[in-house]
């Protein structure tokens, strides 16, 4: 089991959505976050002082997969996300100890799908 | 026949003004008089001065129209700061105005407008003894005295709440409470005296002063330059500020602010017809002018015209034509407006900057830097065409104004700032006016209010 964590563009999550639905991933958590990479952030204005530091507004996804929807998941991600724009995002691939579901208390590749 | 021609006078013109006005009595006499003095109740106005239902709707409808002004200012505020302190901005507002109108019924009403000398109002009207329903000419001559006194109250209450602008995320909240009870006894009342109340010297000047460009806006941004030097910059000033938090709010303060500065300036007529029409104008062109010309100035320096600018320039422009709004043309409001949209801009962009003094929301960059302006402004650009109750400014060919004006305009700084400081160094001597690092670290909403303005969890 694998852990995929994606950090793609706000504007882009419902294309990566549709694509993992094609490819049968249903689970997915998706939440807002702000970061920075190598595109650095946009300087913002607030009466004439500039914030330096400022993170950019990026989206990100936590998918759980068994180890044969791991490509399919990184397909689905990166087609969906990629603009070929700097600041598209990362794919992060960790390995998943245990997964239980909370209902029936299934444990393992049986309670990710 | 003479107390029929005052009352038409005093009427037609504001109780800034009221002593100028008798100079134009001859001419009233000899122009209209005779005609008025045949009418049903001129006699009758002669004894005791008639209540015009129209001038006190108007004046009651812009008392409420300028006590919104303190909950938009905690809008406008609020969302200039950061989360963690937004209900501590709102509740310095809302103490502001429950403190002070109290301090306003007890005797800051008479210290400021009651029989006094020509720097402070007396005792005779504390607790609002004689303050009924009867007008006093003195001031407003066809609503009841009580109706003026409500009206003002709202611009004591406004007053001090400008200052939380210079030190907000940093005071602690008695302190507050008891510098701002000082403040309006020691600075407030009298400099309203001196401009508005009988006998008060810079009245007796000929000073202009429509709505409070030097009582309000002068008053509460030197003040608020002081406060900013008392407290000290915010921990981590300036790169280390997390930006506005909810600039949508701001918007909403800014816009409820500009409905209400109607009620601030037509109000101020304290009656309603040409006079208040002329200043409704004024101000709404004023405030429309410096919001283009902030906008402008943030797009040619920053390649983007921001929200916040635009807002700040339409507050300055408003500030400035406080004190001229009954005495100038629209025009005269045009010109005004371009200088409140420069000049606090380069107070802001640039001045603040150099001296490095941390006036957290600017009350000083914009509402005095744009009060001063506007008190001059109003010795330029005053007019007695607009108004017979004011005076004719440099551009009508009277430069003596302009002179009054500055005069008044440097008075009211030096008290204020140095009252002002005055005041804050003593109460930081009992009470310490400053939040400790980590309250400041944590954010007044909890440590101050033991709330938070808003859950992450639903």
């Amino acid at each position: 089991m694998k852990y995929i964590v994606g950090i793609i563009q706000p504007d882009r999550l419902d294309e990566v959505l549709k694509r993992l639905m094609d490819e049968e991933i249903h689970l997915v958590t998706v939440s807002s976050v702000v970061g920075r990479g190598r595109q650095k952030g946009i300087a913002e204005v607030y009466r004439s002082h500039k914030e330096q530091g400022s993170l950019l507004k990026k989206t990100k996804l936590e998918i759980a997969v068994n180890e044969a929807f791991v490509e399919k998941t990184v397909k689905a991600i990166t087609e969906g996300a990629r603009t070929g724009q700097i600041g598209d995002g990362k794919i992060f691939i960790l390995d998943l100890q245990e997964c239980i579901r909370i209902r029936t208390g299934e444990r393992g590749g049986e309670a990710i799908g | 026949m003479m107390a029929t021609g005052s009352r038409f006078i005093l009427r037609s013109c504001t109780r800034r003004v009221g002593v100028l006005a008798w100079a134009g009595l001859p001419v009233f006499l000899a122009a209209g008089g005779a005609a008025r003095a045949g009418e049903p109740g001129g006699q009758i106005a002669a004894v005791q001065p008639a209540i015009n239902s129209g001038d006190t709707a108007w004046v009651l409808v812009s008392a409420a129209l300028v006590m919104l002004m303190t909950p938009a200012l905690a809008f406008f505020y609020g969302g200039l700061v950061r989360r963690k302190n937004m209900l501590s901005v709102l509740m310095q507002c809302l103490m502001i105005l429950c403190l002070i109108s109290l301090q306003w019924v007890v005797f800051g009403y008479s210290l400021s407008f009651g029989p006094g000398n020509s720097l402070i109002g007396g005792l005779n009207w504390a607790f609002l003894k004689g303050v009924g329903m009867t007008p006093n000419a003195d001031y407003a001559a066809t609503i009841p005295h009580q109706a003026f006194m409500i009206f003002q109250m709202m611009f004591a209450v406004i007053t001090p709440a400008l200052i939380i602008g210079a030190f907000a995320e940093r005071m602690k909240f008695s302190a507050l409470c008891v510098f701002t009870l000082l403040w309006a006894t020691f600075v407030y009342d009298p400099v309203a005296h001196w401009l508005w109340g009988v006998g008060g010297f810079l009245r007796q000047w000929g000073v202009l002063d429509f709505a409070g460009g030097a009582v309000v806006h002068i008053n509460a941004g030197m003040t608020a330059l002081a406060a900013s030097l008392v407290l000290g910059r915010r921990q981590g000033y300036p790169d280390g500020i997390s930006p506005p938090h909810n600039l949508p709010f701001a918007v909403l303060g800014a816009g409820l602010l500009w409905f209400g500065w109607f009620g601030f300036n037509a109000g101020s007529a304290l009656g309603c017809g040409s006079l208040a029409t002329g200043a409704f104008v004024a101000t709404h062109i004023a405030g429309a002018t410096a919001g283009v010309v902030w906008a402008l100035l943030d797009w040619t320096k920053h390649k983007k015209p921001t929200t916040l600018g635009m807002i700040t320039g339409m507050i300055a422009g408003l500030a400035a034509v406080t004190p001229a709004s009954g005495f100038v043309t629209p025009m005269g409001a045009i010109c005004i407006g371009i200088g409140a949209g420069i000049i606090p801009w380069f107070a802001v962009t640039y001045v603040k900057a150099l001296l490095g003094y941390d006036d957290s929301l600017d009350a000083f960059g914009v509402h005095g830097v744009g009060g001063i302006w506007g008190v001059i402004a109003t010795g330029i650009f005053a007019s007695k065409a607009v108004s017979p109750a004011g005076a004719d400014g440099l551009l009508y060919g009277n430069p003596g104004l302009l002179w009054i004006q500055l005069k008044a305009a440097i008075i009211t700084m030096a008290y204020s700032f140095v009252v002002g400081f005055v005041l804050l160094k003593v109460v930081d001597a009992f009470v310490k006016v400053r939040v400790g690092e980590h309250e400041e670290r944590v954010g007044l909403d909890l440590t101050m209010h033991r709330e938070a303005a808003y859950t992450v969890i639903d």
